[in-house]
């Protein structure tokens, strides 16, 4: 049986997407059968960050609508074997998603993979809700900034008493946090919330913490999932965070600010 | 002073500014949260019910909701309306 995993936040823009498709690409280079699903209705774009935009055919409304088959909506990633992406619909229509229809469609994905990572949109009203409601676990991306902590707060109160797990009185939902767009060297003059500040606050186990870097922008831009790009230093937390989860032992790493040497400084200046 | 002195002259991170601010606002919004979402709807027909016997205003019926370990209280506190040189009476009711 598949687990189903939501990475939501509250908040948009915090990175909720970029985390769905570097999670989901990492368990599947593990070897893990894993499909991630865009959940959010009307504004498809986790198709655009894995690449597969114009291979989308059929969508995750069609399938719950019954004019598709699962099988047809899925898109197999060409890059990497094991994962599977479901795209969203562009419809207008919130109420595409009902309850049952995704509660069916969870329910045949759980049979054909080991992860089933759902891309919530943001908010808190219906696609949101939909996304988190059949959730064994949960991924909570939140920037170091207030707005980002805050909403993720709410998220925490939502998780505990409006999903399937809560509402059934079963095991509650397994939360984890993900603090993403971390600027160690801003932290250090204070110019930011710190780790352990955020930690306090959400008092939620850390997953990770994924540096604050320009290839995350590069790597959409060219439709490629971050933790596919080695060089990169997000890329290199998120396949941290992939072991980790596993339960390799992996201690965090960009948490300090990078030291750089006298002719580094010197290259840096001038470049 | 100038302009600038303004911002060099605080002393405490704007980081530290951040984590008490939210510490404040999130301690409030988790007990509010935790209130059941009938309450609006309680006051309101609370409102209906006594404003047939009596003029009442809106903001004279409190309806509150506490949880202290495993008991929750709800609490529902009705101020009428003083006739002239009358005290005001004050209806209380508390269920566990």
């Amino acid at each position: 049986m598949g687990k189903v995993i939501v990475m939501t936040s509250g908040k948009g823009g915090v990175g909720k997407t970029t985390s769905s498709a570097a999670f989901a690409a990492g368990l599947a280079m593990k070897g893990q059968r894993t499909v991630v699903i865009d959940f959010d209705v009307g504004l498809r774009n986790l198709d655009l960050i894995m690449g597969c935009e114009r291979r989308v055919v059929f969508d995750f409304i069609n399938v719950i609508n019954g004019d598709a088959r699962l099988s047809q909506a899925l898109i197999k990633d060409k890059r990497i074997e094991n994962l599977s992406v479901l795209p969203t619909s562009q419809t207008r229509d919130k109420d595409a998603l009902t309850r049952d229809g995704v509660e069916k469609v969870l329910d045949e994905l759980r049979d054909q993979f080991d992860y089933i990572v759902c891309d919530s949109p943001a908010g808190i009203e219906r696609g949101a809700l939909m996304a988190l409601y059949f959730a064994d676990e949960a991924v909570i991306v939140t920037n170091p900034e207030v707005s980002s902590v805050r909403d993720s707060d709410r998220i925490l109160g939502v998780l505990g008493s409006r999903s399937r797990r809560a509402e059934q009185g079963l095991e509650p939902v397994k939360e984890h946090l993900l603090l993403t767009r971390y600027d160690p060297s801003r932290v250090e003059k204070g110019e930011m919330l710190k780790l352990e500040d955020v930690l306090e606050i959400l008092a939620i186990p850390l997953l990770g913490i994924i540096p604050e870097s320009e290839t995350v922008l590069k790597a959409s831009n060219l439709g490629m999932p971050v933790i596919l790009d080695p060089t990169s230093k997000a890329g290199q937390a998120y396949t941290d965070v992939v072991g980790r989860y596993l339960g390799e032992t992996i201690e965090h790493r960009f948490m300090q600010p990078e030291r750089r040497g006298l002719f580094q400084r010197l290259l840096w200046r001038t470049a | 002073m100038s302009f600038f002195s303004l911002f060099r002259s605080r002393a405490k991170p704007s980081a530290t500014e951040a984590k008490e601010r939210l510490q404040i606002l999130l301690a409030h919004e988790r007990s509010d949260l935790a209130k059941p979402d009938y309450l609006p709807r309680l006051h309101k027909e609370l409102l209906q019910v006594i404003a047939k016997y009596v003029e009442i205003e809106e903001d004279k019926i409190i309806v509150d909701f506490e949880t202290q370990g495993s008991v929750s209280t709800l609490e529902v506190n009705i101020e009428l309306p003083s006739r002239a040189g009358a005290r005001p009476p004050l209806l209380q009711a508390a269920a566990t």
